[in-house]
């Protein structure tokens, strides 16, 4: 079974964990000029704002690269495949592949994904599968 | 050269080792000691400091042990380890300004018999980390793997051509008795022999050793040095770049997942405060946690284009007689991992003729830690 290590719930970050919960993949996005940002700050850099809201995420993008994590967490784990997204929204956000076996012999830079979410033993994360549409 | 240029005017270290037997106060004050020495100054006339945000042995404690009276200048750099050269950065600084008259520069740590940087994280140490330690990204080889996986894919390349980065970092070290691996060169075969850390990116070959040891620099101005009759090596251009968007870590969020921009940014400076161009470098020291990040940054410094950098290692350009000797000591995963201030170490030494692998007539030396750099020339 694989068991992850739980986000430590920070204030500018803890929307995107709630939004987890809720199988909603969040963005930041920036209550003025409306701009994204991922990894969250607490302040738009583009304009200033403080007005912070969250954007649903259509939870589609290709992966720009991946590895396979050995001993994930303990040592007898089993690998995750870990990838970093291109959400097609503009953000990156680094997630993991299930339903792929974790094997080298395959090429998975630029493959369409579309997220779900798992819930590791009351941490839920999002999680990504491959499109069936690979366009 | 004006007389108020900074200088590196001391070098010192303790022995570079898997298990020091003693306390990293003591490593940070031996090689502070043996640098001070070797500038003929005195630790009464050291009254500044400076070391890396990461450093566990506190400036008081140090002096107290050195004999220093007084500080009147104290900075630490971030980073870890991007930060090494980013330290002189500092001194120098505060030299050229007068905020300080002598700088003590210092990096101390047993980090393979006490704490193993390499090992999993076991709480986030800040909240960059929790858009990595879920997903398991959770050792730096991980974490650094996920950007040199994209670098491969894009130009082709595999685990051999980071291989024969490490069998020219092993011939340098073979020759140079400081090294951990003093006498021990090794074959691409035996690179490829290695076990697996990141299947199939990084083997253990490609991994900086974790060492035991202490490195310390005495930084003043070329008229003091004069004065005690070191022997200065000027700085003659130094930089730490840090770019919004930029990690040390995840280096995720750049447009471009296959350059450094930091060290391209990074090299744009020294070189313009130097007032020479790639081309006139004659030594370089370049920072590698792992053997892929050398790749990235020979590109980001200009000794040759996007993606050329395997064919650069392989036609020849890095080793004994080669266009740019690099890393002359065997580097971090031939001579030690001190952070990166073994590089600034062996930079000053070839500088001042005296490398146990020395380019004759080297009159422009780069060490740098990436995001972090420094110009020594005669
Ligand atoms: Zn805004």
């Amino acid at each position: 079974m694989t068991t992850v290590r739980p986000p430590i719930f920070d204030f500018d970050d803890a929307f995107f964990w709630e939004g987890a919960k809720n199988h909603k993949l969040l963005i930041q996005q920036c209550g003025d000029c409306e701009v994204l940002r991922h990894p969250p700050t607490p302040i738009c850099a583009n304009c200033g704002s403080m007005n912070n809201q969250a954007t649903e995420s259509a939870g589609e993008g290709s992966i720009l690269t991946w590895i396979i994590s050995q001993h994930p967490t303990e040592p007898d784990a089993e690998p995750r495949i870990v990838i970093l997204v291109q959400l097609d929204e503009g953000t990156r956000i680094v997630s993991n592949l299930i339903d792929v076996a974790p094997t080298h012999d395959q090429v998975l830079n630029d493959k369409r994904v579309e997220v779900c979410f798992v819930d590791y033993d009351g941490t839920v994360l999002p999680q990504f599968r491959l499109a069936e549409v690979q366009s | 050269m004006s007389g108020k240029r900074a200088v590196i005017a001391g070098i010192g270290h303790t022995e570079f080792s898997q298990n020091s037997g003693r306390s990293t106060m003591q490593l940070a004050a031996e090689a502070s000691l043996a640098s001070i020495r070797d500038a003929g100054f005195s630790p009464a006339e050291v009254d500044g400091t400076v070391t890396f945000s990461m450093d566990t042995n506190d400036e008081l404690a140090l002096i107290r042990s050195l004999g220093v009276p007084m500080l009147r200048f104290c900075a630490r750099t971030r980073g870890g380890g991007g930060g090494a050269s980013a330290t002189v950065q500092l001194a120098a600084a505060a030299v050229e300004s007068g905020q300080a008259d002598a700088v003590l520069v210092y990096r101390a740590f047993n980090e393979r018999s006490g704490h193993r940087f390499g090992q999993p994280v076991q709480a986030n140490p800040d909240p960059a980390w929790n858009w990595a330690s879920p997903f398991s990204l959770n050792t730096p080889a991980k974490v650094y793997s996920l950007t040199f996986q994209r670098y491969m894919y894009e130009f082709g390349l595999t685990n051999e051509d980071f291989g024969r980065y490490t069998v020219v970092a092993r011939d340098w070290a073979s020759t140079n008795p400081n090294a951990q691996f003093f006498e021990r060169p090794i074959t691409l075969q035996d690179h490829q022999d290695s076990r697996w850390i990141v299947e199939p990116i990084l083997r253990k070959l490609d991994c900086c050793l974790e060492s035991d040891g202490g490195v310390a620099l005495l930084i003043t101005t070329a008229e003091r040095a004069a004065d005690h009759g070191s022997d200065a090596v000027p700085i003659l251009g130094s930089s730490a770049i840090q770019l919004e968007g930029g990690h040390e870590m995840f280096a995720y969020y750049h447009d471009d997942l296959c350059e450094y921009p930091e060290g391209r940014v990074l090299g744009e400076q020294l070189y313009r405060q130097a007032g020479i161009t790639a081309a006139d470098i004659d030594v370089a020291m370049i920072y590698e946690n792992f053997s892929p990040i050398v790749f990235l940054q020979l590109e980001a410094f200009g000794f040759c284009g996007r993606g050329e950098a395997s064919d650069f290692i392989k036609d020849g350009h890095i080793g004994r007689g080669g266009s740019l000797p690099t890393n002359t000591n065997g580097g971090l995963l031939g001579e030690g991992y001190i952070h990166g201030m073994n590089n600034i170490v062996e930079g000053v030494r070839q500088l001042r003729g005296t490398s146990s692998n020395q380019i004759s007539g080297a009159e422009h030396v780069l060490v740098s830690a990436g995001r972090s750099g420094i110009i020594l020339g005669r």
